[in-house]
């Protein structure tokens, strides 16, 4: 067991540990919950360093998969793989990241059952690992869809007043889309005759099964992304569920589908992909204009930002389906940020909803004169969200935007009006909230940031700001990855390879 | 073909079935002896029977075939044999508290379900279409009596006739099915019958005789459309004698299916296919939206189990070695799963007896987090959700229905596995996400310990029993074909 071999197998499962050691705590008192708020805490701390250290030991000249162990496991079919590349190594260091700011979000804010809830976080983080390490098909499928499980309980036992219907809805639309992902994984494996992802990525499936596999495989990601039509459920989920599930989900769990996309759809079934590059195009158009639209009518804080983030995912799938570097940086990039930006506006969100417990955008204005401090955070993700150049939202849009540009014009001019409607909706929420004359009662004793919330809410402002100044460290790391993806694709479909200028330096 | 049967060494493949003969009797007569106070002895020395009777199945029985080839000793019965004399001894730790309140605190009880068990046994290894009958009706005339054997109950009567008119009608559809096959095959045995339809083919009467036989198995895995004595034996019986119902003989009656079908009557696959693949289908379907309107958890379990049936035959649609493997699979953790789901079942009491309304468990989470998370956890491994340990077995059965390119089939199972979620989600809903209305009672030790252990190996099958348990489905599969 060297560095090499074990550094993913504990990023992990050490999550598991720490669950197991908060069913260990006895007691139901304050003191045994503050415990088990620490165990939580250190836990996704350390998961969170491992996981930088991990970044650090990580080769991003090398287009490969890293820290590989290949061993079969359970007959021929399920095999133990791990490995990350460079589009997954970001993914386990944002979700190690994000973990420590939703247990410390909800340090105070969720009283009822604490233990529960931090054991089904913890077991949650380690299947979102799980999901970008594992190189096995079927294990893929085993982490992606474990994921329902937790949340479905997230937003059952902890979630709003329709958080029944919410859950069931959540749980119903993923389940579905990805029963059939299955048995097209299933057909993958008795195709290629293995399970192993690597070996997967470089057998050419004959190509009319490609649109049997491609259409399997959409059907799921396209529900888990989501993608316009097929987001019904997001909007609920958002917001009937807690704070910390809800940051969890638009930060991770959305991008779930993206990865698919990059991992799977786009290398493993390229023919497929170019053939369907349009029909996605129309999609994510349309899910970028009209979801936009209907952000802009929306009373709820978080029911807008959740439509807000089905039009940003537009970005992504507009961004992967163009197929060239710049396009599928972008994608990549956009998702980190959207990871960073629409988490830390969903703990904004809760921010306020611990104060006032409502999300009607009508009860609140004028926070600026009690909160300035919450204002001015809030003002930064608002911009990010936008797509102000200076903060990490500007780059990735900026970037699918001319990926796609080279490749469909009218794409590019349609996604261009998401950016306009983004500036409406975010800015006329901001406005609603935080300006205006403090007139209602119940804000007048309202409080500005806690100390814990600063803790929470000041690195990400950091980071936004800091990546849409300098994306390199983003770039860089994906870029040997996506180059030879992209290479590997255009190989497949016969386009000419493209130089290669996306590493933005 | 081994005849000697003067030296008992040479009975050595038959030592368990010999073993649970003598045993059943020797208990028998101590139960009659004992005064009735002390009937729990019986139980206990059961319980011991069917342990010692499981060691001498995986450690001394070795291949063979006996009794002039009307008994057959291989991988696949002794794996098949393993999983049955474990659900059986599970469900008698199962009825051990409450007995008396389940009418199932008799001796005879215990004596009945060894004799059941002797005839599982016996079916899982015939090899003889005489054997198989005599074994299955051992197994029948024994569970008659136990889903009625607590008298003064009503339901529990109407349970035990309804499920015996029913299935001595089966029965004699079986046996009328095994004539057929005899007279246009001109055997018995299984082996030569596989012989004769290689070498003359097939011909009509014996479709019709194949037919009737596959029917008369149907009703005993209760595959629709033979699947209506399920819900109303499963409500009517008490819930330890459910609990019995639902693993063992449900794994003897699929070995056998599976033997008939795949063995005997493999010159003839694209024949048999057709018709496990209708029952496939149907069971899934039927019992993914009968099971929506349930209201109570035993027949909740029952249309479940018709639907895990379906699934596991989809594995058997396949007519494949993958897929003899992925029933065996299947079977193995399905029964887990039941064990476990009685366990809690027979958990939730409150002051005036069980729990037996699902909505009647609200708030569970609260007084009981222990029983509701189990129970949870094994409502999301009969969804078949990752990571847990039902996910694997469907995964096993899907992967052999692809393989053999049964897409439709392929699909519709997993629509449905997608439809039964819901009847499992909602007792998790009213679990977890509702308010407490009424005090549970304290629950047992053993229950506990049942509920551990198979909580423990759902969450950590992957970890544990996934790989060996592939590789003994494996060699049993192997054994088969």
């Amino acid at each position: 067991m060297t560095f090499e071999t074990s550094i993913l197998s504990i990023l992990t499962f050490l999550p598991l540990f720490g669950a197991a050691a908060i069913l260990l705590v006895p007691g139901r008192d304050a003191a045994s919950f503050n415990l088990v708020r620490w165990i939580a805490l250190v836990t996704t701390l350390i998961t969170f360093a491992l996981s930088l250290v991990m970044w650090a030991a990580f080769d991003p000249g090398h287009a490969g998969f890293q820290f590989v162990v290949d061993s079969p496991w359970i007959g021929d079919s399920i095999g133990y793989r791990v490995g990350v590349d460079g589009i997954s190594v970001l993914f386990v260091v944002l979700s190690a990241l994000l973990m420590p700011i939703v247990v410390l979000s909800s340090w105070d804010s969720v009283e009822q059952r604490v233990k529960a809830y931090m054991v089904v976080f913890l077991v949650l983080e380690t299947l979102m690992i799980g999901v970008f390490v594992t190189l096995d098909l079927a294990m893929f499928y085993v982490f992606f869809e474990g994921t329902l499980l937790p949340m479905f309980l997230i937003i059952g036992i902890w979630g709003g007043k329709r958080r029944i219907q919410a859950s069931y809805k959540f749980f119903f639309y993923t389940f579905v889309g990805s029963v059939l992902m299955l048995l097209a994984m299933m057909a993958m494996f008795w195709n290629a005759g293995t399970s192993d992802i690597v070996r997967l990525l470089n057998h050419p499936f004959p190509p009319d099964m490609q649109v049997w596999l491609w259409l399997a495989f959409f059907a799921s990601f396209a529900v888990k992304m989501p993608m316009w039509p097929f987001h019904r459920w997001l909007p609920e989920a958002h917001v009937e569920a807690p704070t910390a599930g809800s940051v969890i989900l638009a930060a991770i769990l959305l991008k779930l589908g993206g990865y698919g996309f990059l991992r799977f759809s786009l290398p493993m079934f390229p023919d497929a992909s170019a053939q369907f590059a349009n029909f996605v195009f129309v999609l994510s158009v349309c899910a970028i204009i009209i979801t936009s639209l209907v952000a802009l009518v929306q009373e709820d804080i978080k029911k807008l930002i959740a439509y807000s983030s089905v039009a940003h995912m537009g970005f992504v799938t507009m961004g992967i389906f163009a197929g060239n570097a710049l396009g599928i940086q972008g994608a990549m990039f956009q998702m980190i940020s959207h990871g960073l930006v629409s988490g830390a506006l969903f703990l904004s969100v809760g921010v306020v909803y611990d104060r006032m417990h409502t999300r009607d955008i009508a009860a609140y204005g004028g926070l600026v004169e009690r909160m300035p401090r919450y204002a001015f955070a809030f003002m930064i993700f608002t911009m990010a969200n936008v797509g102000l150049p200076g903060t990490s939202g500007f780059v990735g849009e900026f970037l699918t935007m001319l990926g796609v540009f080279q490749v469909n014009t009218w794409v590019a001019f349609g996604a261009a009006f998401g950016v306009i409607f983004s500036a409406a909706y975010a800015l006329w929420l901001y406005r609603r909230v935080i300006f205006g004359a403090l007139t209602k009662e119940s804000l007048k004793g309202i409080l500005d940031l806690s100390f814990k919330e600063k803790v929470v809410l000041y690195p990400l402002i950091v980071m936004i700001i800091v990546f849409g100044f300098y994306p390199a460290p983003i770039l860089d790391t994906t870029a040997g990855a996506v180059d030879a993806l992209v290479a590997h694709y255009s190989s497949a479909v016969g386009l000419p390879a493209e130089p290669m200028v996306a590493v933005a330096h | 073909m081994n005849s000697d049967i003067t030296s008992l060494a040479s009975l050595a493949p038959a030592y368990p079935e010999i073993f649970l003969v003598l045993a059943a009797l020797a208990l028998l007569v101590a139960g009659v002896v004992l005064n009735k106070e002390r009937s729990v002895v019986v139980t206990v020395g059961a319980i011991a029977a069917l342990v010692v009777a499981g060691l001498l199945v995986i450690f001394q029985s070795p291949d063979g075939v006996l009794f002039n080839g009307v008994f057959i000793s291989d991988s696949f019965s002794r794996y098949m044999k393993a999983l049955i004399v474990g659900g059986s001894a599970f469900a008698l730790v199962l009825s051990y508290s409450n007995a008396t309140e389940n009418g199932v605190h008799k001796f005879e009880y215990a004596v009945l379900v060894l004799t059941a068990t002797l005839g599982m046994m016996t079916m899982v290894s015939a090899n003889d279409l005489m054997s198989v009958y005599v074994g299955l009706e051992l197994q029948s005339l024994s569970l008659y009596v136990v889903a009625a054997i607590k008298r003064d109950s009503v339901k529990a009567t109407e349970a035990g006739l309804k499920y015996f008119v029913l299935g001595a009608l089966s029965s004699g559809m079986l046996l009328y099915g095994a004539s057929l096959v005899y007279g246009f095959t001109g055997h018995t045995n299984l082996q030569e019958i596989v012989l004769a339809i290689a070498t003359e083919g097939r011909s009509i009467g014996l479709i019709f005789g194949i037919v009737f036989l596959l029917a008369g198995l149907a009703f005993k895995i209760s595959a629709v459309p033979f699947h209506m004595w399920t819900p109303d034996v499963y409500e009517g019986a008490p819930t330890p004698v459910t609990a019995f119902f639902a693993t063992a003989p449900k794994v003897a009656a699929m070995a056998l299916l599976v033997r008939i079908v795949m063995d005997t009557f493999e010159p003839i696959t694209r024949d048999w296919q057709q018709i496990i693949i209708f029952l496939s289908i149907a069971s899934m379907v039927l019992a993914a939206f009968a099971a929506i309107g349930q209201r109570s958890i035993k027949r909740l379990i029952a249309y479940s189990s018709i639907g895990h049936v379906g699934f596991a035959l989809v594995g058997l649609s396949s007519g494949t070695q993958v897929g003899v493997e992925g029933v065996a699979i299947y079977m193995a953790i399905y029964i887990t799963m039941t064990v476990g789901l009685f366990a809690c079942v027979l958990s939730v009491r409150t002051a005036d007896g069980y729990v037996e309304n699902i909505d009647e468990m609200a708030g569970l989470s609260r007084e009981r987090p222990f029983v509701a998370a189990v129970m949870a956890i094994l409502m999301f491994s009969l969804i078949g959700l990752p990571p847990l340990a039902g996910f694997f077995a469907k995964w096993h059965v899907f992967l052999a229905a692809i393989e053999a390119q049964l897409f439709v089939l392929a699909v519709i199972g997993v629509l449905a596995s997608a439809v039964s979620a819901f009847y499992y989600l909602r007792v998790v809903k009213v679990m977890y996400f509702d308010e407490p209305v009424a005090r549970f009672e304290a629950v047992p030790r053993e229950l506990n310990v049942i509920m551990a252990i198979t909580g423990f190996l759902m969450i950590a099958y992957y970890f544990t029993v996934g790989s060996p348990l592939a590789s003994l489905a494996h060699t049993a599969a192997g054994s088969l074909l």
